[in-house]
């Protein structure tokens, strides 16, 4: 396996780690902010570093340079690959937006140390490949918002029930999976196989929240803080889960079960988004239905599928991130809301409705912005395999875009909203909105690179399933008898490369 | 520079004007550096007349040279070539786009200049212009879309401008109301326009005008897809066209419309964007040839649409919505001609009709107030004559008439009746189900709720 020139992944893991146990010590909420924003901007930079220094070596996995835990355990614990390179930047950034954009209002609610050791955790999550490893991560990683819920003395009994049959279920299927499992997923159709295929499925559904146990994610807006929610949700732990430990041993027609039952909970959820009345439940329908509809592509198993999916997962994640962040700093002005009421805070902050409506359509994939073109390929990608039912996913986009511009008109316009101080938008929010704005619009009006990276992303996890399929979709469906019998060792990094 | 180069000049410089003058509205407002009212409406008069002369020099050189079909490659947006998806950009000067495009930068131009005087010192003066801006862009990204994916991306930015214009007016409730209306309506018609889409796509395997309606400058191109397909995609075009403009059964939006400020009413519901559901069905008009019932289907929601305009514009109480509703006759008159092939008179019919309609528009808050004047100068109202269908019909059938115009075909109460309402009440319930769960979860009542 190829080498990075730097410990980037350690390095991205350790920094916020050690500090979160500095900023633990710290008393003052002010100097814990700043060491926050400091500690979330170098984690970025190592992220950023890393997925710059995979991108020049033009291979499919890589590990760190002076790899510490494979020294120690003598395994690949961390690697980084075409799937997750752009996904541990985009969590170090939403950890950096969620943690630059918190006001004083909320700092005294908000636990800066909590953040920097869940941002850790989650991108040690994100950067391991190792089955055990990220269960016990993904286990790990549910301990700060369960304190926090109990700190709030809230009851933690709906979160914590789904969480542990999460965990129960993901470490059951790892127990009954076989170690000697190799070739064909559609071969290894033995009843243990099953068994675990299913209780891993499971486990990543809800964790994913796909209907009918989604009811943890809405508890959890509900009790948590807006931040830790968001953070908890908005990477996606879900999919990624489905990727690493479902993809690859579970049948075509489980995979594409399981992208019809996600694709219900899309367009469900969007029916849902439209008629909440509380702020917090109405992102968090629609940000289930953006992610059920990023699953709907990652269980096509079709390279357009694939990779609009994959588009999706960085749109939907910068997309949706942003506007969770701008509910955030509107809750933070004017407290904790509802969307009965029009709250015409147009007039005070422009700059955050604006964020507010491009983060939205971006989530929706309008044009211009970064979750156009990825939508389109994901609908492609559905409608190829599904017709019908595909067009679902149009149904939960167009269900989604009102609701969009329904909260819009909610938070933003109405009488002037009276107040004695001044809620313009803060130099720290208007560096998060700018930098927000740039990726989503530059992204959309140059999509080819990001694109293109995905697509071959898309191949590289299709042929690790099913070296024989990839071959035949990478030479455009017209492939010689000779080719589809490649094996996958025979189907070397560089073939592939050519094949491109 | 050769011909080929100075299309390509031109025709950048049609597209790039207004794309440059959203660029600058938009930067200058995420940074919290907002332009002048001053330097708002001179970039604008200036992005409309770099736009406007680069069309008129295209249109020159292509009388000049005989040429009736100028198409401009742009490239490639995003490609994966390995599994044919393009993402094409590509424009066309044909004498469809043409017209309209020249319509589209004179009518914009009139509207900017008028509206930089209506709503000086207005608090959403810059907002106003910012919508113009994507309204603009949008409009002659759709105009002159040589793909169909191009369209769309036009067609999104024309919805998206109209909706905020609608509720320009924040901090009353109707207008607001209204704006949602609006882009729920053209939601529909996006999601229809999508499919369609994906639909010839699949079926031709490009989303290019060029390969869909065969060989042939427009309007002489032949469709190269069969009947059945033709009717599947041109009934969901037709949905798209029928939703944008304004056409039955989503005839409702276009009144609600006029709440926005008037020069925004004048250009894109009275004049502009109502035509572009005509013009989609113009553009796409090979493939109604194909299938005789499509054209009939066309020709049909046409016809009603104008009688239903023309009903209903004759009660209205406001001169707005009596102008949008003669609007409405005139469009549905448009898309049947369109259904009936006739598309150099349709063509025609929507330049003299979008003119005429915003001159009346702007022009519609003087002549109150001239009535006003000519009224008081004669002591009494301005004397009434009955029409012919006055002395025709029984006061029966007349006030049955008057009352179905009187709610505009019940079109709205039946949408809310039996599909948002039903819609509405199912989610709620699931809502309901799924709190009383999460309550039982939680053991009821929380310590702290």
């Amino acid at each position: 396996m190829r080498e990075l020139i730097l410990p980037w992944q350690e390095l991205s893991v350790l920094v916020p780690l050690i500090g979160a146990i500095a900023v633990r010590c710290l008393r003052d909420s002010d100097r814990a902010y700043r060491w926050s924003v400091a500690l979330c901007t170098l984690t970025l930079s190592f992220a950023v570093g890393e997925w710059i220094d995979f991108g020049l070596l033009h291979a499919f996995e890589a590990h760190d340079h002076w790899d510490f835990l494979k020294y120690v355990f003598h395994a690949d614990i961390f690697v980084i690959d075409e799937l997750n390179a752009p996904l541990l930047p985009l969590a170090a950034l939403l950890y950096l937006m969620t943690v630059l954009s918190t006001l004083r209002t909320k700092m005294n609610r908000f636990s800066f140390a909590s953040t920097l050791f869940s941002e850790a955790v989650l991108l040690a999550t994100l950067s391991c490949r190792h089955p055990l490893v990220i269960i016990g991560l993904c286990a790990v990683a549910i301990i700060p918002p369960w304190l926090e819920i109990r700190g709030r003395g809230h009851c933690t009994r709906a979160f914590g029930i789904h969480m542990s049959l999460f965990v129960a279920m993901l470490f059951g299927g790892w127990l009954l999976l076989p170690d000697n499992l190799v070739g064909h997923p559609e071969n290894n159709a033995s009843p243990a196989v099953l068994a675990a295929g299913a209780m891993l499925t499971a486990a990543a559904l809800l964790r994913s929240g796909i209907v009918p146990v989604h009811c943890w994610m809405t508890d959890l807006f509900d009790k948590a803080t807006l931040g830790t929610a968001l953070l908890f949700v908005s990477p996606m732990t879900g999919a990624y889960v489905v990727m690493r430990m479902v993809l690859p041993i579970a049948p075509l027609w489980a995979l594409q079960s399981i992208a019809v039952v996600s694709l219900f909970t899309s367009v469900y959820a969007a029916g849902m988004a439209l008629v909440q009345t509380d702020a917090r439940r109405f992102f968090c329908y629609l940000f289930l239905s953006h992610s059920s509809l990023v699953l709907v592509g990652l269980e096509l198993l079709t390279p357009i599928g694939l990779t609009g999916a994959l588009c999706v997962w960085i749109s939907v994640g910068l997309a949706m991130g942003g506007f969770g962040l701008t509910l955030r700093a509107v809750e933070s002005r004017i407290g904790r809301f509802n969307l009965i009421q029009y709250r015409g805070l147009y007039e005070h902050t422009p700059t955050l409705a604006a964020l507010f409506l491009m983060t939205g359509l971006a989530s929706i994939g309008f044009p211009g912005t970064i979750g156009f073109i990825g939508t389109e390929l994901l609908i492609e990608g559905a409608v190829g395999v599904f017709p019908l039912i595909g067009t679902a996913v149009v149904i939960a986009a167009a269900l989604n875009s009102i609701a969009v511009l329904h909260a819009y008109f909610r938070i933003f316009t109405g009488t002037k909203y009276t107040v004695s101080i001044s809620l313009t938008v803060r130099p720290s929010e208007r560096i998060a909105v700018v930098a927000l704005a740039a990726l989503i619009i530059g992204g959309g009006l140059f999509p080819q690179p990001g694109v293109a990276s995905r697509y071959h992303a898309a191949l590289e996890l299709l042929r690790h399933r099913d070296p024989a399929a990839a071959v035949q979709e990478t030479m455009g469906h017209d492939v010689p008898e000779s080719a589809k019998t490649t094996s996958h060792d025979e189907l070397t990094d560089r073939e592939l490369s050519e094949n491109l | 520079m050769t011909p080929d180069e100075f299309y390509y000049a031109f025709g950048i410089g049609v597209v790039a004007a207004p794309a440059v003058l959203l660029a600058v509205f938009g930067l200058t407002s995420l940074v919290g550096l907002p332009l002048s009212e001053r330097s708002m409406s001179k970039f604008t008069e200036a992005s409309v007349v770099i736009g406007l002369i680069s069309a008129v020099a295209i249109l020159g050189m292509m009388l000049a040279l005989d040429d009736r079909h100028v198409p401009l490659e742009i490239g490639n947006w995003v490609a994966i070539p390995q599994q044919h998806f393009h993402f094409h950009l590509k424009l066309v000067f044909d004498r469809l786009s043409v017209p309209f495009v020249i319509l589209s930068f004179v009518l914009c131009g009139t509207i900017g200049a008028f509206a930089s005087r209506y709503l000086h010192r207005e608090p959403g003066f810059y907002r106003f212009f910012l919508c113009y801006a994507f309204f603009l862009l949008g409009m002659v990204i759709s105009t002159l879309a040589g793909t169909i994916e191009t369209l769309f991306l036009g067609w999104e930015l024309v919805g998206l401008s109209s909706a905020l214009l609608v509720a320009f007016f924040h901090d009353r409730l109707n207008p607001v109301r209204n704006g949602l209306r609006v882009w729920t309506v053209y939601r529909i018609a996006d999601a229809a326009f999508l499919l369609a889409a994906l639909s010839l796509h699949n079926l031709t395997g490009a989303g290019d005008f060029d390969g869909l309606m065969g060989t042939g400058a427009w309007p002489e191109g032949h469709a190269t897809i069969t009947e059945s397909n033709a009717l599947l995609v041109g009934l969901l075009l037709l949905v798209a066209a029928a939703g944008k403009s304004a056409l039955i059964p989503f005839s409702g939006w276009l009144p609600r419309a006029m709440e926005g400020p008037t020069p925004s009413s004048a250009v894109f519901y009275g004049s502009l964007s109502v035509h572009l559901g005509a013009f989609l069905l113009l553009r796409v008009s090979p493939i109604l040839e194909v299938s005789v019932v499509l054209s009939g289907i066309v020709v049909l929601v046409g016809m009603t649409s104008a009688v239903f305009g023309a009903l209903t514009a004759r009660v209205q109480t406001d001169i707005k919505s009596a102008l949008a509703f003669a609007s409405l006759t005139q469009v549905g008159i448009i898309v049947a001609e369109i259904g009936l092939g006739l598309r150099y008179i349709a063509l025609i019919h929507i330049i003299g009709h979008a003119c005429l309609r915003t001159l009346q528009l702007l022009r519609a808050p003087s002549l109150l107030h001239d009535y006003h004047s000519m009224e008081n100068a004669i002591g009494s109202h301005l004397p009434h004559r009955k029409s012919l269908w006055e002395r025709v019909l029984n006061v029966r059938i007349r006030h049955w008439f008057y009352r179905f115009a009187l709610e505009r075909g019940y079109l709205d109460a039946v949408l809310d009746e039996y599909i948002v309402r039903p819609f509405c009440a199912t989610f709620r319930w699931c809502n309901r189900m799924e709190k009383k769960w999460t309550d039982f979860l939680s053991r009821g009542a929380d310590e702290k709720p």
